[in-house]
């Protein structure tokens, strides 16, 4: 590497770290040497190690710091000393001095063992026993015993350094409670490189090289003649995040896309629907089990909606009590309004293309529509279930349409979506017939998914809507499904965990 | 959906043929159930609630049969005539009005076919009995019964016997209190002064339906071999079927169906009746419903492959089908016979134009904008609770409850800026700033609407970090705003979830659209969040009139 290139891109920081290090071989002398921010050194010694101009050898060594009861005896004194205060001019009683020092028992007993110890007091069986000073006690009381000039030193220690004296005081007290303990220190042996002492050498004060182009740089035009200093332009930044929609809205921009592309037009609603739209208007019996309420959330209050117009309701009324001029048996029982008007949370946006296909004249056909919402559902919530949910649903309202044709549609959307192949089975909903599932090929997987559902409207949900039996193809998803795919996402409540991490850092949907 | 256990071996007697796995798995997936799993001699299939008929390996033997074609066609059930009677009595009207029985004779069961029937009535009584509210049945070895049996409702204390599988005889309450099963079903008869009973003729009580049989008289073991079936309910129709659908079975078992009179007051009803349904068929509409070009010997080779039979333009319907409402359901058998495997899909060309709703386009365009502010779109549930809501707001107002729901999310969101803090306690670990916003809908009560429930669409946007505050987040509204070429005021107001003097009411066009401030540090305690919070809550509904002039 050429030398004068290193040279102009030497950072401010590293132009003053750099020649104090022909003294300095720690991160400490330099930071008082140079005067600059631990961090600043730390940050100058990591970029010169990356251009080889030191070397950084970490020695680990253990040393000797202060625990929480070394701390408080610096602090606050040691226990002895303050027995001392105490017995100072009286003959105490054990019961005595615990009252008057609030020692704990074990503390006391360690002080009466040391000051014994030290001669520096002695216990006389009076009617009890009682304590009292020696002469040397007395003496001690004026003098700063070992131990507490031990505890003023600045710590850590490292034991090589420590005096015979201090040796002493600091076996003594090793042997006492949380007063000190051995830690290891982690220190920076940094040392020139030839590289580096070749630069140094060679002379790194310039005048002539530009850090940060100013303003001020420009208007007077000082940058000419110049070199700038260089950058290392592979460095590591600290992190920025963009902003960005939810990856669910992502994937619902997308899917809506594959609709308008095939000609459909966007039906919305309301999330809470009148029972007639969700269920009635979809020839479900009042009985059936979707209606209970393990299945569907009900709304306490309002509990009723209106119903739309009469004529509308007395048709879906006939036809479920006994098909009406549907050409159907119907379900053969008394249908009730009330149970028609008892608000709930939409369960599937089905609800949406019934009201769509209600609003339909003549000519207004063929018609196509789609609807991308939330549904829900009374699920306790798992791995594989949430009661909130998004229906992705279209339907053609044709009145040339067949089943054939829906088979078409339904291979034209499923390859839009990334899948070439694509099958049908029989299936299986109260409001189709025939009843089709979707399945698709997963290409990484390798295997068939049960992707969607479909049909064709039965004539008892088309014809009291539109007046007279039209074949309506539909067929919808779960978008959940595909979220989960493309994420690569095992559990789908991640899917509304809104962490931040993972919304900051997650890819974008490129489909 | 409702699943069976079927016998493998048992179930290849029955059709007739053994088929290779793979075969099997595929037709029984093209038949219209959904294969669970096959496991060594198990087979486990789901049946779709529309086919009751199914729900026995009997029965699911014989649609399966017809349909690989090894027994094609209407099946011949012969009822022979007896006289047997049951008598329903006055009494039941108005607590369960409804019976319809048949005797089979000459099962030999053993412990297997002790156990098919067990299973048939128990998956009955879930899916198409609805949980034995809308059909409940019994069966009974009929050697211990003396005819005629009466169908009759008493007093629950006047009512005595020893109960299915309990030590002693105790009275109608009593079950309701100390049987499992009547502990499980005991709401079906509540409030009721009298629960309907089958009594033979020599006062022994048979059942209390819809809940036990009796020990003595109500239990089939291997040594029975005619029984008595009965099932008792609302509606005659569902009885009816229902029964159809147990005898079918019981004779695909070997049994010999007869009949038996029922002498409801003012009428006699023999039963059960097995004649098909006949319906008329319209091969021109089925063509066109399927977008197929058959001619009517497929068609009615289709036919018989799904059990029926078809005899001069018309469909016999078996009587066990419950599912055939209308013409349309015979097309979904013909389509099923023909294969769904085999439509040639066919998009006809049909012009029309793709088209985005307006509000949604509306909706799309402020997220743009809003993630030109480095802020980053939450999607927060529906759903919540007061606590978190309101509570933690330190405010209160009216709010939509739901009826059935857990605590934890029970309440339909009035405003999204608590579901913003909650996001925001969650993520505490990660780096500051933490700037989101979030488009959704909101909920309040409004007798005007069709359901009495106002649905509003608003944008939340919250900022947090360490000097977060008003200047920072009326910046990011001022400017939308101005994208949307608004002008707007903006007046002191009090809010219990803002700093007081530090929250604002945002008004375009003399209409609220926003409220703006600075978080209540006691809210921010609530939700235990450490860093300053500013936040709006603009109403997009509003908005979006005031553009368009609404």
């Amino acid at each position: 590497m050429d030398i004068n290139k290193l040279i102009k891109a030497l950072h401010p920081l590293e132009r003053s770290v750099l020649p104090v290090l022909t003294t300095c071989t720690t991160l400490d002398d330099i930071t008082r040497i140079t005067l600059l921010k631990e961090v600043e050194v730390m940050r100058s010694v990591q970029w010169l190690q990356n251009k080889k101009i030191i070397t950084v050898q970490e020695e680990v060594e253990e040393k000797l710091d202060l625990d929480t009861n070394g701390k408080k005896y610096r602090d606050e004194g040691l226990p002895e000393r303050k027995l001392l205060k105490i017995l100072k001019d009286k003959t105490l009683t054990i019961p005595q001095i615990k009252e008057k020092s609030n020692f704990s028992n074990d503390e006391l007993n360690i002080c009466i063992g040391i000051l014994r110890k030290k001669a520096a007091i002695f216990i006389i069986k009076e009617k009890e026993l009682v304590v009292k000073l020696s002469d040397r006690g007395k003496k001690l009381i004026t003098k700063e015993m070992l131990e507490e000039q031990f505890l003023k030193k600045e710590f850590p220690i490292s034991l090589k350094e420590l005096k015979d004296e201090e040796k002493f005081a600091y076996t003594s007290l090793k042997k006492r409670k949380k007063i000190i303990k051995t830690i290891l220190v982690k220190t920076k042996n940094i040392q020139l490189t030839d590289l580096g002492k070749k630069i140094l050498d060679h002379g790194i004060e310039s005048t002539d090289i530009i850090d940060k182009l100013t303003p001020q740089i420009l208007k007077k035009g000082t940058w000419k003649h110049k070199d700038f200093r260089r950058y290392d332009v592979a460095i590591n930044v600290p992190k920025t995040y963009s902003g960005k929609r939810h990856f669910i809205n992502q994937a619902i921009k997308y899917v809506k896309r594959i609709w308008m592309d095939m000609g459909f037009k966007e039906m919305t609603g309301t999330l809470v629907q009148t029972s007639f739209w969700n269920f009635d208007a979809l020839f479900t019996a009042q009985d059936h089990p979707v209606r209970d309420m393990q299945d569907t959330f009900f709304i306490k209050n309002p509990k009723l909606g209106k119903l739309p117009n009469k004529v509308i309701v007395e048709k879906v009324k006939k036809t479920h009590e006994n098909g009406w001029t549907t050409g159907s048996k119907g379900w053969d029982y008394k249908w009730d309004v009330n149970e028609a008007r008892k608000n709930v949370l939409r369960t599937h946006t089905t609800c949406l293309s019934a009201r769509t296909i209600a609003t339909l004249k003549e000519n207004d056909l063929p018609g196509k529509f789609f609807s991308v919402g939330k549904c829900f559902r009374n699920e306790t919530v798992d791995w594989s279930h949430l009661f909130e949910l998004i229906q992705v649903e279209g339907i053609v309202v044709d009145p040339n349409a067949n089943f054939r044709n829906l088979v078409g549609y339904l291979k034209e959307f499923f390859n839009k979506m990334g899948f070439e192949e694509v099958r049908i089975r029989p299936g299986y909903f109260p409001y189709t017939e025939p009843s089709a599932e979707v399945d698709v090929f997963h290409p990484v997987k390798k295997k068939w998914i049960e992707l969607g559902g479909s049909g064709m409207f039965r004539p008892e949900v088309t014809k009291p809507l539109f007046e007279k039996t039209i074949p309506v193809l539909a067929w919808g998803l779960g978008l959940e499904r595909s979220i989960l795919d493309y994420y690569e996402i095992k559990d789908i409540r991640d899917i509304y965990k809104n962490d931040l991490k993972q919304l900051r850092e997650v890819k974008l949907w490129l489909q | 959906m409702p699943t069976i256990n079927l016998n493998k071996k048992a179930f290849e007697k029955l059709i007739g043929r053994v088929l290779p796995l793979e075969k099997l798995k595929d037709r029984i997936s093209y038949l219209g159930t959904d294969l669970e799993k096959i496991e060594g001699n198990e087979i486990i299939v789901e049946v779709f609630p529309d086919r009751p008929d199914m729900l026995s390996i009997q029965g699911f033997a014989r649609a399966f049969s017809s349909f690989i074609g090894s027994k094609k066609g209407l099946r011949k059930y012969i009822v022979k005539k007896s006289n047997y009677k049951v008598v329903i009595d006055k009494s039941v009207k108005n607590i369960r009005p409804y019976t319809a029985c048949a005797i089979v004779k000459n099962i030999s069961f053993d412990n297997e076919k002790i156990k098919e029937v067990v299973q048939i009535q128990e998956k009955l009584h879930i899916t198409y009995g609805r949980n034995r509210k809308k059909a409940a049945i019994g069966i009974y070895p009929f050697e211990k019964i003396k005819p005629p049996i009466r169908f009759i409702a008493r007093k629950p204390e006047e009512i005595k016997f020893q109960p299915l599988e309990f030590s002693r005889e105790i009275n109608g309450r009593q079950i309701l209190s100390q049987h499992p099963a009547g502990r499980e079903y005991g709401s079906l008869l509540e409030g009721l002064s009298k629960y309907p009973i089958f009594i033979d003729a020599n006062n022994e009580i048979l059942s209390m339906p819809p809940i036990i049989n009796s020990h003595k008289t109500g239990k089939i073991t291997e040594q029975t071999k005619d029984i008595f079936v009965e099932c008792s309910g609302f509606d005659f129709h569902v009885l009816a079927i229902c029964l159809n659908i147990i005898v079918t079975a019981l004779a695909d078992m070997g049994g010999k169906i007869y009949s038996m009179e029922l002498i409801y007051p003012g009428k006699k009803i023999v039963c059960p009746n097995l004649e098909p349904r006949k319906i008329l068929f319209n091969l021109v509409a089925m063509n066109t419903w399927l977008g197929l070009n058959l001619k009517e010997r497929d068609a009615k080779n289709y036919l018989q492959r799904m059990g029926y039979g078809y005899s001069k333009g018309q469909v016999l319907v078996p009587a066990y089908r419950a599912d055939v409402l209308h013409e349309v359901d015979i097309f979904e058998d013909i389509a099923i016979a023909y294969g769904f495997e085999n439509f040639k899909e066919e998009i006809p060309n049909v012009a029309t134009i793709g088209e985005e709703d307006g509000f949604e386009k509306f909706k799309n365009k402020i997220a743009e904008l809003l993630i030109g502010f480095n802020l980053i779109e939450i999607s927060s549930y529906n759903l919540t609770n007061k606590q978190d809501m309101l509570d933690k707001m330190n405010i209160k107002m009216d709010y939509v409850e739901l009826e059935n729901a857990s605590s934890d999310y029970n309440v339909l969101r009035t405003w999204l800026i608590p579901n913003a803090l909650k996001i925001l306690k969650e993520n505490k670990r990660y780096d500051y700033p933490q700037r989101l916003f979030e488009i959704g809908t909101i909920f309040k009560k409004n007798l005007k609407e069709e359901t009495g429930i106002e649905e509003n669409t608003r944008v939340s946007v919250v900022v947090s970090h360490s000097t977060a505050g008003y200047t920072e987040i009326k910046q990011i509204l001022d400017t939308l705003l101005s994208n949307l070429s608004l002008k707007y005021s903006i007046m002191e107001t009090e809010h219990n979830s803002f700093i007081p003097g530090r929250v604002g009411r945002v008004i375009v066009n003399e209409r609220k659209i926003a409220y703006i401030g600075e978080i209540h540090p006691q809210c921010l305690e609530n939700f235990t969040l450490e860093m300053p919070v500013a936040a709006f809550e603009l109403n997009l509904t509003d908005i979006f009139k005031i553009i368009n002039k609404e």
